[in-house]
Formats: C-alpha cells, sequence, structure tokens
C-alpha cells in the first residue's frame, strides 16, 4: 500500500463522514464546517486524479466564497441548534428509502457496467494544469465561457433586486 | 485493499451523491437543503473529473463541465441566498413549510 492509496482511502473516508456530518448535525454552523471539511477532501480528490486547476478552483470558489456567504447569512439569521425544525420520523425513514433505492440502483448500474479498470497515465499529470486549460479555454469553450459571463451578470442583478430592501 | 480506480471513485461520489439527495429529503431548513445541493453537484465534479482521467486522458471536456458547474453553483448559491433572506425578512424563519405562499 503505497502513499496515493492511503491519501485515496483517507481522503474517501473523510469526504464520506463529512457528508454524513453535513446531514446529520443538529446546528448549522456545524454543517457548514463539516461540508467544508467535504470540499477540501473533494478537491484532495481532484488533485489525485491530475486535476490541479480545479483543485484550487474548488477550495476558493467553494470553501472560500459560498460557504463564507452561507455562514455569513446563517449567523445574520441567528439559527441554532433551537431555531431547528423538528424533523419528522416518517420524513426521515422516507428519505432513507428513496435515496437508499438510488443509491442501490447506482451500485448495481456499476457492477454490471463493463468500465475496464483502467490505471491513468503517469507522464501526462500535467492535463489539468493552468496553462493548457487556458489554451483550451480561450479557444474550444470560449462560447460557454462568454454565456457564463452573462449568466453571472442576470444573477448579480437578480440578486440585488430580490434582496434589497422594498 | 485493492488499487483505487474508477470503480472506487465512482462509487464515493454515487454515495455522496445519495447522502446529499438524504439531506434535501429530510431537512427543513433552506439553508440546509441548499447545501445538500451542493453535495450532489460536488458528486457530479467528482464523476465528470474521474471519467476525464481514467477514459478519455488526453482530453479536458469533463474539466470544463466540472469547471462550468462549479460557476453555476455560485451563481445560484447567490441568488438562492437572496431569496431565502428575503424570505427571512418576511417570515423571521427559513423552514419550507412557511414558503408555502410562494406557490400564489
Amino acid at each position: 500500500m503505497n502513499v496515493t492509496q492511503i491519501l485515496f482511502w483517507f481522503l474517501s473516508v473523510l469526504a464520506l463522514f463529512g457528508a454524513l456530518m453535513v446531514v446529520t448535525s443538529k446546528n448549522p454552523v456545524h454543517s457548514v464546517l463539516w461540508l467544508i471539511a467535504t470540499f477540501f477532501s473533494i478537491s484532495g480528490h481532484y488533485i489525485l486524479l491530475n486535476a490541479q486547476f480545479l483543485a484550487i478552483v474548488n477550495i476558493i470558489v467553494y470553501a472560500g466564497a459560498i460557504m463564507v456567504l452561507f455562514l455569513f447569512v446563517i449567523m445574520l439569521m441567528n439559527l441554532n441548534k433551537t431555531t431547528e425544525p423538528k424533523k419528522n420520523r416518517w420524513l426521515k425513514l422516507a428519505g432513507g428509502v428513496a435515496g437508499g433505492c438510488l443509491l442501490l440502483v447506482f451500485i448495481a448500474a456499476l457492477k454490471s457496467s463493463e468500465i475496464t479498470q483502467q490505471t491513468a497515465e503517469v507522464k501526462t499529470g500535467d492535463i489539468g494544469l493552468i496553462k493548457n486549460l487556458g489554451r483550451e479555454l480561450f479557444s474550444t469553450y470560449v462560447v460557454p465561457f462568454e454565456i457564463s459571463s452573462i449568466l453571472f451578470l442576470s444573477a448579480m442583478v437578480g440578486a440585488v433586486v430580490i434582496g434589497k430592501k422594498e | 485493499m485493492t488499487e483505487p480506480g474508477l470503480y472506487q471513485i465512482l462509487f464515493i461520489s454515487a454515495a455522496l451523491f445519495f447522502i446529499g439527495v438524504y439531506g434535501f429529503l429530510t431537512r427543513r431548513n433552506l439553508i440546509t437543503m441548499l447545501m445538500s445541493v451542493e453535495l450532489i453537484l460536488n458528486s457530479v465534479n467528482l464523476n465528470f473529473i474521474a471519467f476525464n482521467k481514467y477514459l478519455w486522458p488526453g482530453r479536458m471536456d469533463g474539466l470544463f463541465f466540472a469547471v462550468f458547474i462549479v460557476a453555476i453553483a455560485a451563481a445560484e448559491a447567490a441568488v438562492a441566498i437572496a431569496i431565502i433572506i428575503n424570505l427571512y425578512r418576511s417570515h423571521k424563519s427559513i423552514d419550507v413549510k412557511n414558503a408555502e405562499e410562494l406557490k400564489y
């Protein structure tokens, strides 16, 4: 068992445990902190999968921007364990059954799929670096890039219009 | 312990997706529901990158899908939080039960 495998399993366990804690913890602030841990471990997975730029973007955008926004809103609304709405036991059961069926279907589809267990090439580790990504982004993917800028503009305007005081 | 490969990472992302769906169905707090959606989006990202690495190692399409998903998730979170703040201002609560008036 070499370092990569140890890292892989450690990050996997951390991601799954963090996700479980996000869903089950009563206090929303704890949920956000566990979600940040999950995002960091997913970023570690990205680095193991040769997507270094995306790992850094994931940390900056998710853990840095979105989660801070969440945390800020939760603290603004003064949410804590006491304001958390009571959960129905039947609702929990139904959620578990529905999500479990989905998981079962996924795992069954995975089992019967014919993906050969390929190992990635070691020498091509620079595919996820910013030089290659930038060249491709501004040649092949320039139209989606511009469309996403329009999306951001409209989202910004929408957020300001919705959020402003009457 | 087997060598970590495509199967293992697909299993992890499926489990993350399941946890996200479970949280989305059971939590009644709008912000934690939004966090579950972020979990689901991240599991999809993990899938895209894993497929990109293991099946088409020379291409970058999966990476770009993941980049655009991250961008869309950021925009979605901003708009959703604006809506939540507006709801909180009028109802003093972000329970989804109180958001039923949005229907009318």
